[in-house]
């Protein structure tokens, strides 16, 4: 045990003695929550669009009115004809152009359909089919006004109407849904890249040579390797929660020493994957590209910016191997719907047995002697 | 099992890949000596103390340090030895004195207990004991090494090269440690590619291309050494030394200091026959006279005459 508190205490003071060590554990999170909360989000606003209305009638002004007043809505331009209005898209000046046909208050009028032409710039397809459903519920809108308007006592009458209610992120906040993500982001960086880096600097810069003739066993030794790394990780996502809570208010439903007692365990498969590569790879550029691989992968399958659900099954299936996508989906729980311990037990024992049998893999890999 | 030796080692073989590097080797060294490896790099030094200290396993064969089986009772040999590896290996963001307590520390021991093995060494370092490892120069950081290895009282001391890359003041209060050192005690193993250290061992080994080619005293070794050894100068020595190379008479000739250093083929060498030809190729201000062999001498000899 005394072995043990040498090697923390060494650890310890080379980790703080690190000139930049302070600023990443400070600056990184803060920088991290607000600028991925902020900008990866998936929410339209301020669509760009340009609008053609061949129609000038008083019917066409009042569905340009209709898009004016819509917050997701911009019209950046008024063309004469569709050919200048799709130059907006080609350029990328606009995201959309909507052409009202030339006959369209006369088609109202005569109790027709009336033709409404709606073209969207798709490179993103997911943000182009909600802008698209955005204009859809804008047009409806209209509709739903001429209807009234030309038959006032028929409305609302025998229609169906849905009312929805978002229950755990009632306002639809995106931020609320990535705060909890990114803060198992930010841990799980925090501590491969601090454990992943460690005992590869220590064969590169020779130093493992002189501790391996020493009686130090295995276990000490990865115990003093990952226990200050442990240690601060834990605190960086208190740091990172107290921020969360400051700055973006973020519900905390659950019990924060459960997210606790999680993130202890979730910081040992990921500290001992750091310590696995580091224990393969000779040096530090080669540690770096294997942590970067599988982070890479693990974090844009972990479901942080796509729901898991709507993989393909192979990738749910890969999942059940990305401690990632465990954390995010308990820390989620944890925070914004108050679950207990119960409601993801299974998950966490699987956490559980991860972490073993990674801790395993890792002292096992550590070999003092060459062949 | 003779308690008087310190390590043996018996047909001991290593190979990386096909390359052999170390070649069957069998020695034995007496406890309380201090033995030093001479020969150039690639020789198989570092591989041999790296089997020796317990972080090698060897191919074939077998080695014990005071009865210890370098494979099977590693964890004794690592309590029992201190290793100093060629390449400066303890924490350079760490201070003097933080490195030699954290040492001591995983030893079980402490800076005060094991004082008395370090002092003559440490006492050097001391006023720096504050610096951080990384900002001493190189012979301090071979004092701080050497006091980092012997803190936990070693009974064998193996250095890996310990004098490479430091100045030559450095290189000499290096070698009065190691005197005394040995007076407590303790076998040192020490390895260098300087062949002038070698008459500061007890006994020396020459290694070449992972065999030990001769092992002996340095005195017999220069005793074995049957040649007659010849210097000369002149004001071309680069021309001197291929011309020389050139003549069927001299069985080799190699650069030393300023001087060229040749052995003859025949013990009767005429000298007159050699200044005559040298100034008829044009060579001015000759100066030639036999010389005393030193145990370089013996070494280049030996390892020339094996290729």
């Amino acid at each position: 045990m005394r072995t043990v508190i040498f090697i923390l205490q060494k650890e310890f003071r080379q980790v703080f003695r690190d000139k930049l060590m302070l600023p990443i554990i400070f600056i990184v999170p803060v920088v991290q929550l607000l600028i991925l909360s902020y900008t990866a989000t998936f929410e339209i606003k301020n669509t760009r669009i340009v609008i053609v209305d061949l129609d000038h009638s008083q019917r066409s002004r009042e569905l340009v009115f209709h898009f004016e007043s819509s917050s997701f809505f911009k019209i950046v331009s008024r063309q004469q004809n569709y050919q200048l209005a799709s130059e907006w898209l080609k350029n990328g000046d606009a995201d959309q152009v909507i052409v009202i046909g030339a006959d369209f208050e006369k088609a109202i009028e005569a109790n027709q359909s009336a033709k409404i032409l709606l073209v969207t710039d798709a490179i993103n397809g997911s943000a182009a089919s909600l802008m698209n459903a955005y204009a859809q519920q804008v047009i409806q809108g209209f509709n739903k006004n001429i209807l009234t308007e030309k038959m006032p006592f028929t409305t609302n009458k025998g229609t169906l109407s849905a009312e929805p209610l978002f229950w755990y992120n009632p306002k639809l906040n995106y931020v609320t849904y990535m705060v909890p993500g990114i803060l198992v982001l930010l841990v799980t960086i925090i501590g491969f890249f601090l454990s992943g880096m460690n005992i590869v600097k220590e064969k590169e810069m020779g130093t493992i040579e002189q501790i391996n003739v020493t009686p130090i066993k295995k276990w000490q030794f990865i115990t003093g390797k990952l226990l200050p790394f442990w240690l601060i990780a834990l605190f960086e996502l208190v740091f990172g929660l107290g921020i969360a809570k400051l700055v973006f208010d973020i519900p905390f439903l659950g019990s924060f020493p459960l997210l606790m007692g999680v993130a202890a365990v979730y910081l040992l498969v990921i500290l001992a994957m750091g310590l696995l590569v580091s224990t393969l790879s000779d040096t530090m550029q080669q540690s770096m590209f294997i942590s970067w691989f599988f982070l890479v992968i693990f974090i844009l399958m972990s479901g942080l910016f796509t729901p898991i659900e709507s993989m393909p099954a192979w990738a749910q299936w890969f999942n059940k191997i990305n401690p990632i996508a465990y954390f995010i989906t308990i820390n989620r729980m944890i925070m914004l719907k108050g679950s207990d311990f119960f409601d993801f037990s299974e998950l966490f024992y699987a956490l559980s047995g991860y972490a073993v049998v990674m801790l395993l893999l890792a002292v096992n890999r550590y070999k003092k002697v060459k062949a | 099992m003779n308690t008087e030796m310190a390590i043996s080692a018996t047909a001991i073989s290593k190979f990386y890949q096909d390359k052999k590097a170390l070649d069957n080797l069998s020695f034995e060294i007496m406890k309380g000596s201090l033995f030093g490896f001479i020969g150039p790099d690639g020789a198989g030094k570092t591989s041999l103390f790296r089997i020796l200290n317990s972080l090698l396993i060897p191919d074939e064969g077998k080695a014990n340090i005071l009865g210890f089986d370098t494979v099977k009772d590693y964890r004794q040999i690592r309590r029992i030895i201190g290793y100093m590896p060629g390449k400066f290996s303890l924490y350079q963001d760490l201070t003097v004195e933080e490195n030699l307590k954290f040492f001591a520390g995983i030893f079980n021991s402490t800076i005060s207990k094991n004082y008395h093995l370090i002092e003559d060494i440490y006492n050097h370092i001391e006023p720096f004991k504050n610096r951080k490892a990384g900002q001493l120069s190189g012979g301090m950081k071979q004092k701080l090494a050497l006091s980092c290895a012997l803190i936990h009282k070693p009974e064998v001391l193996i250095l890996d090269e310990p004098t490479t890359g430091v100045d030559a003041v450095s290189r000499g209060e290096f070698w009065e440690m190691l005197q005394k050192l040995k007076s407590q005690n303790i076998t040192i193993l020490v390895s260098t590619p300087y062949m002038d250290e070698a008459s500061l061992c007890d006994e020396v080994a020459l290694m070449q291309e992972g065999k030990i080619m001769q092992r002996a005293t340095p005195e017999k070794i220069i005793e074995a050494f049957e040649q007659t050894l010849w210097s000369v100068q002149s004001d071309n020595m680069f021309k001197l030394l291929s011309h020389l190379n050139d003549l069927p008479e001299i069985k080799l000739a190699y650069r030393s200091g300023d001087h060229i250093c040749f052995i003859p083929e025949m013990l009767t060498f005429e000298e007159k026959k050699l200044l005559d030809h040298l100034e008829k190729i044009g060579h001015q201000s000759l100066h030639i006279r036999q010389i005393e062999p030193t145990i370089e001498d013996s070494f280049i000899f030996h390892m020339q005459s094996q290729n």
